[in-house]
């Protein structure tokens, strides 16, 4: 038997993994430009210090993201030789085209933002900021092309026969801009961006919890704040957007997302959250008469296709893709209000003095990681049984004499290496947050310890 | 239209050889570490590679992509037969990333010892691992006619990779340290020419040992070279740009040792690629191998990666341009070093 489980699991988690580092990298990376542009603006040396220690912070959060994104670029070859045969010829090009244009320009910039404070001037520094996050936004462009394109492919056709067929590219605007890929680019995009806002959130509202570097904290929480509430409200717009193109084009992904079972639902109502019986084809919980249909199509009457329209084979896993769907969309309005009720509080001018509100906030970066991670298993798990949507299962596309024991070999080295990769990550992000944002004198690094000295922490 | 997958053909090969001598003595300074005394000699190590490693492993995410997109046949059957030297190869670099992100994180001893051993061990494995890659490839392996490996893991860890493998460890580390002469200066500079002249000697043994093998094992070699003697010139510049090594080395001209270490390095690209061409990967039933023209994509799709690289690869040699202008010189440890 091929290896599909086994390299299923093997991609999903080291993505996923990668995926808790990539969203902070492109928020963080605009939060970084709107710091410096303050700093430049004002002249304020408070902004420097902000901007030196959230670029740290950015640099070791880089620092894992490339590491564990390497992995992404080359299982395509390792795992799915016969995915990479069939599509190469359409789905390499975006693939190329990020590194290309993205990741070149990004790790020579990316330098300069963490090494070059005292080699080059202000403003030079701030263009190579604007650089590194207008690559990281570049490489999510390419990166949805290439998803879009396996979530709904187009500007194709497919070219010999049998084991031989291939798709090759016919229009190579329209593999770039095929019928998702806007509508999910600023979807990514808006989450994204709140994860780097509310990383700055979380760690700002800390500090003025603790009466630690209040000044430069209440700074950065309001740049986050402002950040996240744009970024929130967007994500609602752009999900929406998403939601209407998935009706459309991925009509079985939608009917799992939202548990429709009858072939043609009119009024379709909308579950704000439930338990799937996939058996009975039901789902429990409390609902919004006609909405869905309102949402999907614009009219209350429409009807929207359910599973029943498909073969059950060409299911996807319903109650997980339902579950993840709920849960991201459930988060995404929570932390729209959250920020909401941050805005009202700086406005009123009571933000820093309650607690109750700050508390929110310090673990908010968790729901909206969290909340990034539901968005690629609905998008993800909703696509299935296709890899390339109606043109190829992913069990053809797995590579045919990987043996499935080399595979979970692999999965355990991953799995032990990212367990360790991700707590150490923790512990000196930590380090770094308990060391706050000092003046960059005070951040050099200590000279080794010999065996058994003890550090001296602050 | 046929002009496009030669095109490719060496443009994927010219990327591949700029990676080796980018990240090449990244590999070779991290092959090096063990070798530096004190923390700090440790760290001016570290931070010669510390702004540009980066960038210059991005070839190799490149090299991927281009190969991908231009030979998705190659690109599928090369890294699914390699399948776990590929996952060691990745695992090598993740490590190398987090051990020098972490190792001057926190001043313990065991902490920085943890991580010098990472960095070393990482490189060491990454360097033998590409060459044991190539070396497979350049040998040949056994493909079905869909070109999926049918051999076993323990046959890519033949004798002529594995030699194959130690060849680029000791390329990578004398270019390594003729680097680090340039980025460092007093001791560790002067100790860094003499590993550079100790690379190469292992080098050339190693080098000489794999063409007795390839001339006695791999009579298509032989066949294209007796058949096209002018190619002898690649052959007859590798021993020329050792030679400058050497030569630079001992007269202490640092920059004249890394150019020509980058000359060695980008022709034994060129010698393996001449020798290839146009196949890409050898399959022992030569009706089977995976060559530019039964594997490439269509016209449409190299044309459009044409535009995509004529575009972003001149932008790329600038960004590089600036990163190096930036930061090259005598490596100065301040508040940002690692």
């Amino acid at each position: 038997m091929h290896a599909v489980l086994s390299s299923r699991i093997q991609f999903g988690g080291t993505l996923m993994f990668h995926y808790l580092f990539v969203p902070i990298t492109i928020g963080l990376s605009l939060v970084l430009v709107v710091i410096e542009a303050t700093y430049l603006a004002t002249d304020d040396p408070v902004y420097k210090q902000l901007a030196q220690f959230w670029a740290g912070i950015f640099g070791l959060n880089f620092a894992i993201g490339v590491a564990t994104g390497i992995p992404m670029e080359f299982q395509f070859g390792t795992n799915w030789a016969q995915y990479s045969r069939y599509v190469g010829d359409v789905f390499g090009s975006a693939l190329a085209a990020e590194g290309i244009f993205a990741f070149f320009l990004e790790s020579g910039f990316l330098a300069i933002v963490l090494f070059g404070w005292d080699r080059v001037s202000r403003r030079v520094h701030f263009l190579a900021t604007c650089l590194v996050c207008f690559a990281s936004h570049f490489s999510a462009v390419w990166v949805l092309v290439a998803n879009s394109w396996m979530q709904t492919p187009d500007g194709f056709q497919i070219a010999g026969n049998g084991a031989g067929a291939r798709a090759v590219t016919v229009d190579f605007t329209r593999v770039v801009l095929n019928h998702s890929t806007l509508q999910r680019l600023s979807h990514t995009l808006s989450g994204a961006w709140q994860a780097g806002a509310f990383f700055v959130l979380s760690v700002s509202a800390w500090y003025l919890l603790r009466d630690r570097f209040t000044d430069p904290a209440r700074r950065a929480f309001k740049i986050g704040l402002v950040v996240a509430a744009f970024a929130a409200s967007f994500s609602i717009f752009t999900g929406d957007l998403s939601a209407k193109e998935v009706a459309r084009y991925q009509p079985a992904k939608l009917a799992a997302m939202e548990g429709v079972f009858d072939s043609a639902t009119t009024g379709a109502p909308l579950h704000l959250f439930g338990i799937v019986n996939v058996h009975d084809r039901t789902v429990a919980g409390p609902a919004i008469p006609k909405l869905l249909s309102w949402l999907a199509h614009g009219d209350v009457n429409a009807a929207v296709t359910g599973l029943g329209s498909f073969p059950r084979d060409l299911w996807p896993p319903v109650q997980w893709v339902f579950q993840s769907f709920h849960m991201m969309v459930g988060i995404g309005f929570a932390l729209l209000g959250l920020t909401l009720l941050g805005l009202w509080g700086w406005w009123r001018g009571t933000l820093f003095q309650a607690r109750w509100l700050l508390w929110p906030f310090v673990f908010a970066i968790g729901a909206a990681l969290v909340a990034n991670e539901l968005g690629w298993a609905t998008a993800e798990l909703g696509r299935q049984p296709w890899i390339v949507y109606g043109l190829l299962r992913t069990s053809q596309g797995v590579s045919p004499t990987v043996r499935t024991a080399q595979v979970w070999a692999s999965v355990a080295l991953f799995a032990l290496v990212y367990l360790i990769l991700g707590a150490l990550y923790v512990v000196l992000l930590n380090q770094k947050i308990q060391h706050g944002p000092e003046p960059a004198e005070a951040r050099d690094t200590e000279p080794m310890l010999a065996h058994g000295e003890r550090a001296q922490l602050p | 239209m046929s002009v496009l997958p030669i095109l490719w053909y060496w443009l994927v090969g010219a990327i591949f050889a700029g990676y080796a001598v980018l990240d090449g003595f990244d590999l070779g300074v991290g092959a090096l570490h063990l070798l530096a005394r004190t923390d700090e000699e440790r760290r001016v190590m570290m931070n010669a590679i510390g702004p540009v490693w980066d960038g210059n492993e991005v070839w190799l995410v490149v090299g991927g992509g281009t190969l991908l997109a231009a030979f998705p046949p190659v690109y599928a059957s090369v890294f699914s037969a390699l399948y776990f030297l590929v996952m060691l190869l990745i695992l090598a670099f993740i490590f190398r990333a987090a051990s020098i992100e972490f190792r001057s994180r926190r001043p313990q001893a065991l902490w920085r010892r943890t991580w010098d051993f990472g960095f070393w061990s990482a490189s060491v494995l990454a360097s033998l691992l590409l060459g044991i890659g190539l070396g497979n490839v350049f040998r040949g392996m056994p493909l079905d006619a869909q070109g999926n490996y049918v051999g076993t893991l323990a046959g890519l860890l033949n004798p002529y990779a594995l030699l194959s493998g130690l060849t680029t460890l000791a390329l990578f580390t004398m270019h390594g340290a003729i680097y680090l002469t340039l980025r460092t200066e007093g001791e560790i500079e002067a100790r860094a020419a003499r590993w550079a002249r100790g690379a190469t000697f292992v080098f050339v043994a190693a080098l000489l040992a794999l063409t007795v093998f390839t001339l006695t094992g791999l009579p298509r070699i032989v066949a294209r070279f007796t058949a096209h003697a002018w190619l002898l010139v690649a052959p007859a510049v590798v021993a020329a740009a050792v030679i400058a090594v050497l030569v630079s080395l001992r007269r202490a001209r640092y920059w004249a040792a890394f150019l020509a270490s980058a000359v060695l390095i980008l022709t034994l690209m060129l010698l393996a690629a001449i020798s290839m061409y146009p196949v890409l990967v050898f399959a022992r039933d030569p009706a089977l191998n995976l060559t530019a023209f039964n594997s490439s994509s269509t016209p449409k799709s190299l044309t459009i990666m044409l535009v995509v690289a004529g575009i972003g690869l001149p932008l790329a040699a600038g960004y590089f341009y600036v990163l190096y202008r930036t930061f090259m010189g005598k490596v100065k440890l301040d508040a940002h070093s690692y």
